[in-house]
């Protein structure tokens, strides 16, 4: 048998690795070989990422971890080094119960009802957005003119983070989710959106505003070192995550056009049709990860405790017990069910978030340029396989 | 059907009250579930079924089906 690695490039560019589904016909999970040599797993089916995911002897912190692809293994290998610790406060990576405390902190801000209650907001900072776009004329990159400002504005509003102050952290918020980022320029990143948030914080102690920063200050429950990694975690899965969405999902769509008149034209459809891209474009393609903390069994594979196990969701989305036809990009569909927000208790604190943006925003821009288009061959947009998070790096589109 | 929530498990992800919103809430403060019932109706029942199902952190269960 051939060794296993974390397969990250794509013949097709809205589809999964070719190894990864090749895989996953085979079976749910297999021995992988981690980018430091560690032999841990692979998981690419459905249920056993759901399993995975839910069971409380994974850990999810970072000194159990082995990373599938190269690229940031400078970052281990430098763990030891303080510089490279993680921030207080980084509850991505934490385990019950030190996650919970910080988790239930922050998830009265983003429930169902509070995002309805942000979404004349959200409305109105597309608008502006998009009267921008058409009164700067085409051609565009939608990334720089939309899909990123959008959700970057409406964080950085949620957090209480001056939108005007973006030079700040946007580039080094792209720059500690690529690949190819050498161990220092990460620690420079770092250090400059940490000081950046610091300063932030030690503002809102202060002058608290009516946001959720000053919110979290006065419960008085965190130290400021713990709400600045809280703040840099928000800001960063913030706006990374839904732009990769907003871009890639429009990419997805002027490619799919009876697609795009679905969505366009029919508002009670686009509820489903934001599930079903979530599912289609899995922009998580590395991980979620995870490292047994001692033996367990998952689909009749033992895991030894100190394994790491992968998952890949774009083809874990793609598992046709799960989602009949599942290559086949069909906006009416019942997608609920997919893995592109995670699952267990890490699964994704800004969903909500998230959705709300991608209802809004995917009509929105439909509706405004009724004649959008790409400026240039598909084959010609730039993907980002060398990003942590999927998408496109830019999207030339006119009308 | 009876429908058993845990508010200490569960993380809040609102998955339930998407799924069925005339069953489930989430509370003002923490965001964790609340139960509007836990005897749904027949009409109710499958979206309940599909909202324990979607649940990740396992807080939401049918106690009698
Ligand atoms: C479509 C956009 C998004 C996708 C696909 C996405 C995906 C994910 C995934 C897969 C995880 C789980 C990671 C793991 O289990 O290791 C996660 C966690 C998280 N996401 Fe998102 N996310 C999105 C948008 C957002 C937004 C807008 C926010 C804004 C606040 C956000 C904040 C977070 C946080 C704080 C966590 C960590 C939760 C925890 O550890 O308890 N995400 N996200
Ligand atoms: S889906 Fe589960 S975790 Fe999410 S709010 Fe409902 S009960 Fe809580």
């Amino acid at each position: 048998m051939t060794d296993v690695t974390y397969p990250i490039s794509r013949r097709r560019p809205l589809d999964p690795p070719g190894e990864a589904t090749a895989l996953a016909r085979r079976a749910p999970i297999h021995r992988m070989t981690f980018a430091d040599g560690h032999r841990g797993w692979l998981v690419t089916g459905h249920a056993a990422a759901r399993a995975l995911l839910a069971d409380p002897r994974f850990s999810n912190r970072p000194e159990h971890m082995h990373l599938p692809v190269p690229g940031r293994m400078q970052l281990l290998d430098r763990q030891k080094d303080p510089r490279f610790a993680l921030p207080p406060g980084f509850f991505i990576r934490m385990d019950p119960p030190e996650h919970t405390r910080f988790r239930k902190l922050l998830t009265g801000q983003f429930t169902v009802r509070r995002m309805k209650r942000l979404q004349p907001r959200i409305e109105e900072i597309t608008r502006g957005f998009l009267d921008a776009m058409q009164a700067a004329g085409p051609p565009a990159d939608l990334v720089e003119k939309f899909a990123l400002p959008l959700p970057s504005m409406v964080i950085c509003e949620l957090l209480g983070v001056p939108y005007a102050d973006r030079g700040r952290f946007q580039d080094d918020s792209r720059e500690l989710l690529s690949l190819e980022i050498s161990a220092d320029e990460m620690f420079a990143a770092m250090h400059r959106v940490l000081s950046f948030m610091g300063e932030l914080v030690r503002r809102k102690r202060v002058e608290p505003g009516d946001d959720l920063l000053s919110g979290l200050v006065e419960t008085g429950e965190l130290k400021d070192d713990e709400l600045t990694g809280v703040a840099m975690l928000l800001l960063i899965a913030g706006h990374e995550t839904t732009a990769n969405m907003l871009g890639l999902g429009t990419y997805a769509l002027l490619t799919h056009p009876d697609q795009l008149a679905v969505l366009r034209d029919d508002p009670a459809a686009v509820n489903g049709a934001v599930e079903e891209l979530l599912r289609y474009l899995s922009i998580v393609h590395i991980g979620p990860i995870r490292t047994a903390l001692e033996d367990v069994q998952i689909d009749g594979r033992m895991i030894r405790a100190g394994e790491s196990v992968a998952v890949c969701v774009p083809v874990v989305n793609r598992d046709p017990s799960q989602f009949p036809d599942p290559d086949r990009l069909d906006l009416t569909r019942d997608a609920t069910g997919h893995m592109a927000f995670g699952h267990g208790v890490h699964q994704c604190l800004g969903q909500q978030l998230a959705r709300a943006e991608m209802r809004i925003g995917y009509p929105a821009l439909l509706r405004r340029f009724p004649t959008l288009r790409l400026a240039v061959p598909p084959e010609e947009v730039p993907m980002r396989s060398d990003m942590t998070i999927y998408g496109v790096h830019r999207l030339p589109v006119t009308w | 059907m009876k429908v058993i929530a845990d508010r200490d498990v569960c993380i809040a992800a609102g998955n339930c009250v998407l799924t069925a919103p005339d069953v489930f809430d989430q509370d003002e403060d923490e965001g964790t579930v609340v139960l509007l019932r836990d005897d749904p109706p027949e009409e109710l029942r499958e979206a309940v079924r599909r909202a324990v199902e979607l649940c990740p952190s396992g807080a939401i269960r049918i106690a009698e089906p």
